[in-house]
């Protein structure tokens, strides 16, 4: 399936094209593209250090968590709103670009990954049993997150 | 003063003249920069989300403080040394951004912000440790960190734009000040 016409598509659509009109729009969404990452970033590493077992812990996985869940979606909806405006003002940048399906194949997985196993792990953690699969857990989870933050930067630097 | 000179001595190191023309380091640390400053800036709105009272509002607050410290200290280092080769390898047009300019006052005024904290309403926290909302100059901090290291982030990012810089003539007579751009007087 050839997927460049839908990439077209989206350049050409009313918002990728305002925003490329215009000097200011794409540095200010990204801008807070960034601003996001960073309390996304804040709200995942809190959850996976503590899984690690680095820090806080005489408080429970579970309370951590459950406090870093708003921040943790609530970013998320800001990245994919101003990722998305970003990737319409440049889709057919990034359709030839090898960070930006690196990007979005780690996204997928990250996002899988967190409201499936790295969910259940939380769920389901004692502190003697649960630290192989929490730390494996925080592993997978902070590779995959970086991977996305990666290739982010680097659509920036391809082309 | 004018540090001018100095950025232009800079430029012509080689360790600047190499990082600069390199395609591989110049972009590796910028990823690097941005990997500790999602540590650091991530940490430290934990931590102001706490003293706001918006969240993990059942744990001491010095509890989460001296957990998340070593962390962003960590980050910090990492942030600002790959700052700081980033302004190595681009050091005149940095030094004459408005944006750059700009990050180093709020940076300022950040670590202003984190000191009046420390050495002030921080010093009793034990009295209002487990306080769900927290008194109100600590809520102030929290509330400053959060919008300074926005704005930090924010005129970071622009740095990477050239609307104002001093080889885009005719700017207005403020830009041309707030960047310390030398230019030739017109006719």
């Amino acid at each position: 399936m050839n997927l460049l016409p839908f990439f077209q598509w989206c350049e050409t659509s009313w918002l990728g094209s305002s925003i490329r009109a215009s000097q200011f729009m794409f540095p200010v969404i990204e801008a807070f593209h960034l601003v996001a990452l960073a309390f996304i970033g804040g709200a995942i590493l809190l959850v996976d250090f503590r899984l690690l077992g680095v820090i806080m812990r005489q408080q429970p996985v579970r309370a951590l968590a459950a406090e870093a869940q708003p921040y943790m979606y609530g970013s998320l909806i800001v990245m994919i709103i101003t990722g998305t405006l970003l990737f319409l003002s440049e889709s057919v940048k990034c359709y030839y670009s090898n960070p930006f399906w690196i990007k979005m194949g780690a996204l997928a997985l990250a996002i899988i990954f967190t409201f499936t196993l790295r969910k259940k792990v939380i769920a389901s953690h004692e502190e003697r049993s649960g630290l192989i699969w929490g730390r494996l857990a925080a592993v997978t989870s902070i590779a995959l997150w970086a991977t996305v933050a990666w290739g982010g930067r680097w659509i920036g630097f391809s082309g | 003063m004018s540090l001018l000179p100095f950025a232009q001595w800079l430029a012509d190191t080689q360790g600047s003249i190499a990082l600069h023309e390199s395609l591989l380091m110049y972009p590796l640390i910028e990823s690097i920069h941005v990997w500790a400053l999602t540590v650091f800036v991530g940490f430290a709105a934990a931590l102001d989300v706490r003293l706001l009272g918006w969240s993990m509002r059942k744990m001491p607050v010095s509890d989460v403080a001296r957990r998340l410290l070593p962390w962003m200290t960590a980050g910090f280092v990492v942030m600002v040394i790959s700052g700081m080769l980033l302004f190595y390898a681009i050091p005149v047009r940095s030094y004459q951004s408005v944006w750059f300019r700009m990050k180093l006052i709020l940076l300022v005024l950040a670590g202003l912000n984190a000191w009046v904290f420390h050495a002030g309403i921080w010093r009793s926290v034990m009295r209002w440790d487990l306080d769900p909302i927290t008194p109100k100059r600590a809520r102030v901090a929290g509330a400053a960190s959060l919008v300074l290291w926005a704005a930090i982030i924010f005129s970071g990012r622009m740095i990477a734009y050239n609307w104002f810089d001093c080889d885009r003539q005719p700017q207005p007579r403020f830009i041309n000040w707030a960047a310390g751009c030398v230019v030739e007087p017109h006719e």
